[in-house]
């Protein structure tokens, strides 16, 4: 098992004719079970045509009911993007992975809002993530593959390259990833720390987990409070940002200190409390893991 | 995006939210002009600059007269304003604000912003307007109120009447006070802010409601779709060097250490400045070079970080995933050779293409200093500036 994501999803590409949606979903399709997964895409203006053999629709609806679709990924531009999630959202996808970045927060919220509002059962990963992969089966989203390696430590992360740091450390101290999940940057999103956590308490393949943050709202503290009262596997974690000056936005759109509130201080010491084993090297993300699992 | 608060204050009358009468002056004359055209006896003089904390750096002032507002007009113009938000070397005043005097009754405070937990709008008041918020918030928290708006209804005038009472507006001026925030609630989302706050939203003698202060920032991200607030972007109250950066499609912020950074990712790019720290070292900066590094990106990043003085050596570190290691390294060899590169460089890659990578930095020539791990790069970088 794993989570969110397994040989069997069956994945639609939403900016598929584009030219980043074009390189990744070629990319995808080249690892694992890819060559299954990826069965469709959604261009208007272009159903009917073909990438690569992957054949294009004109709707997400259309393109559930000829292939099966139970997830999406979306590479359209920002303006358009909370528009795209939306219709995945609206066909009932089981999951949309958003990689777009520099979606208008309003678009966010209004979205996130009607989500709630009915009641929509379609998980979210992101805007402005990497994706979320499961080794050896199935990548959805830009991760580079052959660092990953078919293991049962769980990861989690606002970050997509700090992220790929903590897969390759370890994979290359010969454990591997049950699934690592980036669930993006921004400071409106899908899935948060604590859901994506819960769900590898939930894994019977994951053992271990390492959860990354960084500075900008209050997540981290939020998975680590539900973590005290639910532990049930080791999680180790990282927050990014010790050094970063209040009141400047770090690249990502979330990743800002305001109103002295949602420092990597403040992140740490909480996760800390809750019994996650933290540290303030990233290097040593994962012999930190080793040691306690 | 920052904007000054008489431009703040323009749009906030755009949506019907009273301010004083006041007019934005860029030279002495026009100062003494403007204040003649208002009616006095008392004018305030205000300096336009970014930055928060204006009133306690000396950067407002009360003028009894119009040869006073002369005065103080040419003293604050040109000043070094220093607040706890500039830095030690503060901020050059270049626009100053002449306003009305404003006959007050009652300090409040309005803020607006986004809350990332309940991913809704949160609407915050307080009777103790005038004064630090942070400070309101540590001392009494009882005295914040705060609604979270639903986006489909707006903030409504129950929810508005019931935080005009809450804070204090006295009954007179409770219809006036709900119409306020429900404008600055429109506001905010029509603008697509990410922060209003009015400090102090007032009660005048006569029982008005006005905005006597007003600070608005913009989502980055929405601006495209409003021409009219981009075109109130100041360069002067940006750092040159993150302009220069932002031409580039860098993200660079500059930082007071003398260790430069160049990364790709903002995550990792934050976790190396954190590895300098830990390793006894200061970064000079952030910079993210994003995704699609070409060798012309990384030679622009290299000039960035080289013309900050206190730059003493730099750091590169890359993870190379979908951006192959060996296009970096022959990015970063270029760069160096281009800008003569006067100071140690430690070079951390890892990833797709990693050994291709090292061998081009080794047989270039230069005298790069080769790294394994962030942590190993940190060390290597930090003895290098203290060896030097």
């Amino acid at each position: 098992m794993s989570i969110l994501i397994d040989k069997n999803t069956r994945v639609l590409t939403q900016g598929i004719t584009g030219k980043t949606g074009q390189f990744h979903t070629r990319m995808c399709r080249e690892y694992g079970n890819g060559a299954q997964c990826f069965v469709a895409g959604v261009n208007p203006g272009r159903a009917g045509e073909h990438f690569e053999g992957i054949p294009i629709y004109e709707t997400v609806a259309e393109a559930k009911a000829a292939q099966g679709v139970t997830a999406s990924v979306i590479y359209v531009p920002p303006a358009y993007a909370a528009g795209a999630i939306w219709e995945a959202v609206a066909a009932d996808l089981d999951l949309v992975i958003c990689i777009t970045e520099g979606i208008p927060v309003r678009d966010m919220l209004e979205l996130r809002d009607r989500m709630r509002r009915e009641g929509r059962k379609t998980q979210l990963v992101g805007p402005n993530c990497p994706g979320v992969i499961t080794p050896g089966e199935i990548k959805i989203g830009i991760m580079p593959g052959h660092i990953h390696r078919k293991g049962r430590i769980g990861v989690v992360s606002r970050s997509g390259t700090l992220t790929y740091e903590a897969v390759a450390q370890v994979t290359e101290l010969g454990l591997g990833q049950s699934s690592a999940v980036g669930i993006g940057g921004d400071p409106v999103n899908g899935l948060k720390h604590v859901d994506v956590l819960s769900m590898f308490m939930d894994d019977p393949d994951t053992d271990a987990v390492i959860m990354i943050g960084e500075i900008g709202g209050s997540d981290e503290e939020a998975a680590a409070e539900w973590y005290k009262a639910n532990a049930r596997k080791p999680v180790v974690g990282f927050i990014a940002g010790v050094t970063a000056p209040a009141g400047k936005r770090m690249g990502h759109a979330g990743a800002i200190i305001s109103g002295g509130k949602g420092t990597a201080q403040e992140k740490l010491a909480v996760m800390d409390a809750c019994g996650i084993k933290v540290t303030k090297n990233p290097s040593e993300m994962g012999k930190l893991l080793r040691s306690i699992i | 995006m920052k904007i000054h608060e008489y431009q703040a204050k323009a749009l906030m009358r755009q949506y019907g939210v009273p301010t004083p009468h006041g007019v934005p002056c860029f030279s002495v004359d026009e100062a003494v002009a403007a204040a003649q055209q208002l009616p006095g006896p008392v004018w305030v003089v205000k300096a336009q600059i970014h930055a928060g904390g204006r009133g306690k750096g000396g950067g407002v002032k009360l003028a009894r007269s119009i040869d006073e507002v002369r005065s103080l007009a040419g003293s604050v113009l040109g000043m070094q304003l220093r607040t706890h938000q500039t830095g030690p070397e503060g901020q050059t005043v270049r626009r100053l604000l002449i306003e009305d005097g404003a006959d007050i009754r009652q300090e409040l405070y309005v803020g607006l912003v986004v809350d990332r937990a309940t991913q809704k709008v949160c609407l915050m008041a307080s009777s103790e307007g005038g004064m630090d918020i942070e400070e309101v918030a540590a001392h009494s928290p009882q005295k914040i109120h705060k609604v979270f708006v639903e986006p489909a209804t707006g903030l409504t005038e129950a929810e508005a009447e019931a935080v005009a009472r809450a804070i204090g507006v006295p009954e007179g001026s409770i219809m006036q006070a709900r119409a306020v925030l429900q404008a600055l609630y429109r506001a905010f989302w029509e603008t697509d802010a990410s922060l209003v706050e009015i400090n102090p939203l007032i009660v005048t003698g006569a029982g008005d409601i006005v905005a006597l202060d007003a600070k608005m920032t913009f989502d980055a991200n929405a601006l495209f779709r409003h021409p009219e607030i981009t075109a109130l972007r100041d360069l002067d109250e940006e750092d040159p060097a993150e302009i220069e950066a932002s031409r580039f499609d860098l993200s660079y912020i500059s930082l007071d250490g003398n260790i430069g950074c160049l990364v790709n990712g903002a995550g990792l790019a934050m976790a190396t400045m954190d590895t300098i720290k830990l390793y006894g070292g200061e970064p000079a900066n952030f910079l993210d070079v994003g995704g699609g590094a070409t060798t012309e990106k990384v030679t622009e990043a290299f000039k960035i970080m080289l013309k900050n003085p206190k730059v003493k050596g730099i750091l590169v570190n890359i993870f190379g995933g979908i951006m192959r290691c060996d296009t970096i390294a022959t990015g970063v060899v270029a760069a160096a050779k281009e800008v003569h590169l006067h100071v140690p460089l430690v070079v951390r890659m890892k990833g797709t293409n990693e050994d291709l990578g090292k061998r081009i930095l080794a047989d270039s020539g230069l005298p790069i200093i080769a790294a394994d791990t962030m942590a190993d790069a940190a060390e290597k970088i930090v003895a290098a500036v203290r060896g030097q």
